[in-house]
């Protein structure tokens, strides 16, 4: 949903970023404000998990310039968890396995902790637990996984449902989800756009990191960013997604070396 | 080290004279017990080799010099507090003079040895196992007076908890411990070992296991930064038998543990997993040694470890496959955690295969925390000491959660980490 007049919550000026000496962002450039849906498209290897990293706060990425800001406050001098207490979520293209760590724990650690950062009342494990079996119904998944180490030995499709099972239970204000629907059957698919429709509202946003229009079907993006070679190539709207459907990413080519052939270009 | 005494004599005097203050301190071979003739022997023997330093393979990297520090003294049983023991726990408390027998009944199918049978069977699984003539093995047997020797027939449902307590008295807690299971026999046994302050707690169990039988054993002994550990686990297995230990010992200066195995025929499943902490200038320490003398024998081992500050973790696991002991089946995994760049960790397998037809897996990791476990429990609003916390937890639990159920109570990890002691 777009309302031009609706606040800003996540500012993206010009980010650059490298890991080790390698320059992987070179200028990203992203407004996005609560109510919006937007969809991140590219070609693998095109930066767009370095920018859901360095959004995120991954130590191995270092920014060289540019800016965030998140609902008006500097991103980039916060921790990670800070970013996360404060709403900002990341929903992982390889969630990270666990062992020993039980599931059922690390969400009410996690839960408490974005609960203390809106300023709310921690919950003990009774009301925690009435809390996750109500949030599971969400991505309909069994409670068995509750009593899992985190992550581990999960396939890959419910690595994703328990990604969205934290997002429901950490209510984000900007939900970066990076290729959450890839890896998932049908069924799960639906699920799983079903969990982002529900949670999405006019208050947050949801930056979508994808490969596939199918996705799109279910969940209406307001946006269409394509990323190559660590920029936004180009933002257009729903029908942005359909084209790339349909004509793939040749084009890029020939406008990637357009704009640098003109780097004072804004893009 | 501060010396407490103005005169400094030669280390390696200072050393011997521990051992002669001690055995002074004991009660000798003069008694009418049991254990008089043991205590003999051991004595002679102790005092015909030195204290082991890092010039003896076995103790390379194992400084005895917190061990030296303690009082020679045999320490006087001083009333220590402990969690009521756990539904379907049978606790004897080892205070090394009184009977821990004393006013309990035990469960059908077990009794005490004793008389001549005690005579006969003492000692038997040391010698079977080639632990009789270690030093803490001669330690152990040169003052222990007492001997808790039960023979286990049939299958016994409470578990056996064998509890040490020497909080902050001083001195040296010997206990001696003997198993003996009938063919088809099961039981669990628990030993738990707790100090408080500067004292050593030397622990010897000989378990014997008939054809057939199984023993479920956990060892659970947190430690004192002033304390010493010294604790052997001989395990003689005759076919068919099933032997399955689990252990985490932490906390000590000086924490010791040498599991030694003999599958007197092959055809046994043995297993052992074990967790060790070592923090500040902490010593643990596992030698383990497992001998195939036949065929077919299994053997499925985990050793974890965690090193933080300027701790020492070692780790040595022997495993024997001599030419008789075709088709052994031997896997064992050294698992590490270094927690900072200050501690020490020396892990080695030590396999003498001679048996063509074999298989024998091993393998060993040293690792820091992962960066992306961190990160990934960091981006959900945990901090990163709080992630860093959880992450060493999910290691150590691993091994703690097959510990029996008779451990909870003494809340395993938290005592290892010494959270929650005053
Ligand atoms: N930690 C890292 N170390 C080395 N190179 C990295 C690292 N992270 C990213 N890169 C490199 O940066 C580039 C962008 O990677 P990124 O993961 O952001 O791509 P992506 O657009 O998410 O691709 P995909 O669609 O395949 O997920 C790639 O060339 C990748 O190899
Ligand atoms: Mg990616």
């Amino acid at each position: 949903m777009i309302r031009p007049d609706a606040p800003v919550l996540l500012e993206i000026r010009d980010l650059q970023a490298r890991v080790e000496d390698q320059p992987i962002l070179k200028g990203v450039s992203l407004t996005i404000r609560a109510g919006e849906i937007h969809a991140v498209m590219g070609r693998n290897g095109s930066g767009k998990s370095t920018l859901s990293k360095v959004l995120a706060g991954h130590p191995a990425y270092t920014v060289t310039g540019g800016s965030v800001h998140y609902r008006g406050e500097d991103l980039l001098a916060l921790e990670p968890e800070q970013r996360a207490r404060l709403g900002l979520f990341l929903g992982f293209q390889y969630p990270v396995e666990i062992p020993g760590v039980s599931n059922l724990e690390f969400l009410r650690v996690a839960t408490n902790a974005r609960r203390s950062g809106k300023g709310e009342e921690e919950l003990d494990t009774f009301a925690f637990e009435d809390l996750v079996k109500e949030r599971l119904q969400v991505v309909q998944m069994d409670p068995a996984f509750l009593e899992r180490s985190v992550n581990e030995g999960f396939s890959g499709g419910e690595k994703k449902r328990n990604e969205i099972l934290q997002m429901a239970l950490l209510d984000p204000l900007v939900a970066v989800l990076d290729e959450t629907d890839s890896g998932l059957d049908i069924d799960a698919l639906r699920i799983v756009a079903g969990g982002v429709n529900h949670l999405a509202g006019p208050d947050n946003a949801t930056l979508l990191i994808t490969h596939y229009q199918r996705l799109l079907d279910v969940i209406t993006p307001d946006y269409v960013h394509v990323m190559a070679a660590g920029r936004i190539l180009r933002t257009g709207g729903k029908e942005l997604a359909l084209e790339l459907e349909e004509r793939g990413y040749d084009w890029v080519d020939a406008e990637l070396a357009a704009t640098e052939r003109a780097p004072a270009e804004v893009v | 080290m501060v010396a407490a005494s103005l005169s400094t004599p030669p280390v390696a005097a200072a050393r011997s004279g521990w051992t002669t203050a001690l055995l002074a301190a004991a009660p000798g071979a003069t008694g009418a017990d049991a254990l008089a003739a043991t205590r003999r022997r051991a004595a002679e023997a102790l005092q015909a080799i030195p204290l082991p330093s890092r010039r003896d393979e076995a103790w390379r990297f194992t400084d005895v010099s917190a061990l030296t520090a303690l009082s020679p003294s045999l320490l006087e049983a001083s009333a220590a507090e402990m969690p009521a023991a756990a539904d379907g726990s049978l606790r004897l408390v080892l205070d090394g003079q009184g009977d821990p027998l004393e006013g309990l009944a035990l469960p059908e199918g077990i009794e005490p040895i004793s008389g001549e049978a005690l005579e006969e069977l003492l000692g038997q699984v040391l010698t079977a196992t080639g632990s009789d003539q270690l030093w803490p093995v001669l330690l152990n047997g040169a003052i222990a007076s007492r001997v808790l020797a039960l023979r286990v027939s049939g299958t016994i449902a409470p578990t056996l908890e064998l509890v040490s307590e020497t909080g902050t008295a001083a001195g040296v807690l010997p206990l001696r411990l003997l198993l003996v299971l009938e063919p088809e026999a099961s039981v669990e046994v628990l030993q738990v070992h707790r100090s408080a302050g500067a004292n050593l707690t030397s622990v010897v169990l000989e378990a014997r296991l008939g054809e057939g039988a199984t023993l479920r054993h956990g060892l659970l002994a947190p430690g004192h930064d002033a304390g010493c550990l010294l604790a052997t686990l001989a395990v003689e297995q005759a076919t068919g038998s099933t032997f399955r230990s689990v252990s985490a010992h932490g906390g000590w200066a000086l924490g010791r543990l040498e599991p030694r195995l003999v599958q007197r025929e092959g055809a046994a499943l043995s297993g052992l997993k074990a967790l060790q902490l070592a923090d500040g200038r902490q010593i643990s320490d596992t030698h383990s040694q497992m001998v195939f003398a036949g065929p077919d024998g299994r053997l499925e081992q985990l050793h974890k470890a965690v090193a933080d500050g300027q701790g020492r973790s070692v780790f040595n696991g022997a495993v024997q496959v001599p030419r008789a002991a075709q088709r052994t089946d031997a896997a064992q995994l050294s698992r590490n955690l270094l927690l900072s760049d200050r501690a020490r960790i020396d892990t080695k397998p030590e396999l003498e295969i001679v048996a063509d037809d074999v298989r024998c897996a091993h393998g060993a990791t040293v690792s820091r925390l992962q960066l992306d476990e961190l990160f990934y429990l960091q981006s959900r609003g945990i901090a990163a000491d709080q992630a860093a916390r959880l992450l060493l937890r999910g290691f150590c639990e691993e091994v703690l959660q097959e510990l029996p159920a008779a451990a909870r109570p003494w809340q395993p990890l938290a005592s290892l980490l010494g959270e929650g002691r005053p």
